[in-house]
């Protein structure tokens, strides 16, 4: 069994199950911050699968798209925090 | 050899990442799903890009890898923050296990503000209790 193997057969579906369950929380979660939360961890599951992605295609240019995706969900946390907490605010 | 490390660092990396999942799922709090997130993800996706700049082995994208685990490392403490803060604003009720608030009667609702002791003014503290906006009520 060599690595692209084991990664594409035992590593990825993993993750990809994973992905469903943090989805689950994202769908039922009871108020708006915990979907907020599993948006957040939806997209750090994402930059991992990156990073899988890159060593399975041998291709390290995707690891560009990771940083992006970093930045858009800090920025995306950030604003949606501030933006409930102001609203409630207001009130 | 270099795989051998390669298949340690990604399946730990993964496991992290699949109990943050579960944890996400089992967890029966805001606040402590809040904790899964800033720890355990950020963990995995740490070992997931140093697997993959140890199988690239070259200089770009080793400092790529980096340059995101340490963006990844600064910024989900401070997401975290923010969060937990909007969220107990919004009144978000804690488990009903919980041990003790220690913000209780110190954030102001009008004004925001993190007062260092205990004042019971009725009107102007966070409330808890009830579910007193329609975030709550849609379970």
């Amino acid at each position: 069994m060599t690595l692209n193997d084991y990664i594409y057969y035992v590593i990825l579906p993993v993750l990809a199950f994973s992905i469903l369950l943090i989805f689950y929380r994202f769908f039922k979660g009871p108020s708006i911050v915990d979907k907020i939360i599993a948006l957040d961890l939806l997209i750090t599951t994402g930059i991992g699968i990156i990073a899988v992605y890159s060593i399975v295609h041998g291709r390290s240019t995707f690891m560009d798209t990771a940083m992006i995706l970093a930045l858009i969900a800090f920025l995306s946390t950030v604003a949606f925090s501030y933006f409930i907490e102001k609203r409630n605010r207001k009130k | 050899m270099i795989s051998i490390i390669i298949v340690i660092l990604i399946t730990l990396g993964t496991l992290f990442i699949l109990l943050a999942a579960i944890g996400m799922v089992r967890m029966p709090d805001t606040y402590l799903r809040i904790s899964v997130t800033t720890k355990a993800a950020t963990l995995g996706v740490g070992l997931l890009l140093i697997s993959s700049a140890i199988y690239f082995n070259d200089l770009s994208t080793t400092s790529r890898a980096l340059v995101i685990i340490l963006f990844v490392l600064l910024t989900a403490p401070v997401s975290a923050h923010l969060v937990g803060r909007a969220s107990y604003f919004m009144g978000v009720k804690l488990w009903d296990k919980s041990v003790m608030d220690d913000l209780r009667g110190k954030y102001q609702k009008k004004t925001h503000v993190l007062k260092s002791k205990i004042d019971n003014t009725p009107g102007d503290n966070v409330v808890h209790d009830r579910p007193d906006n329609e975030n709550e009520v849609e379970d």
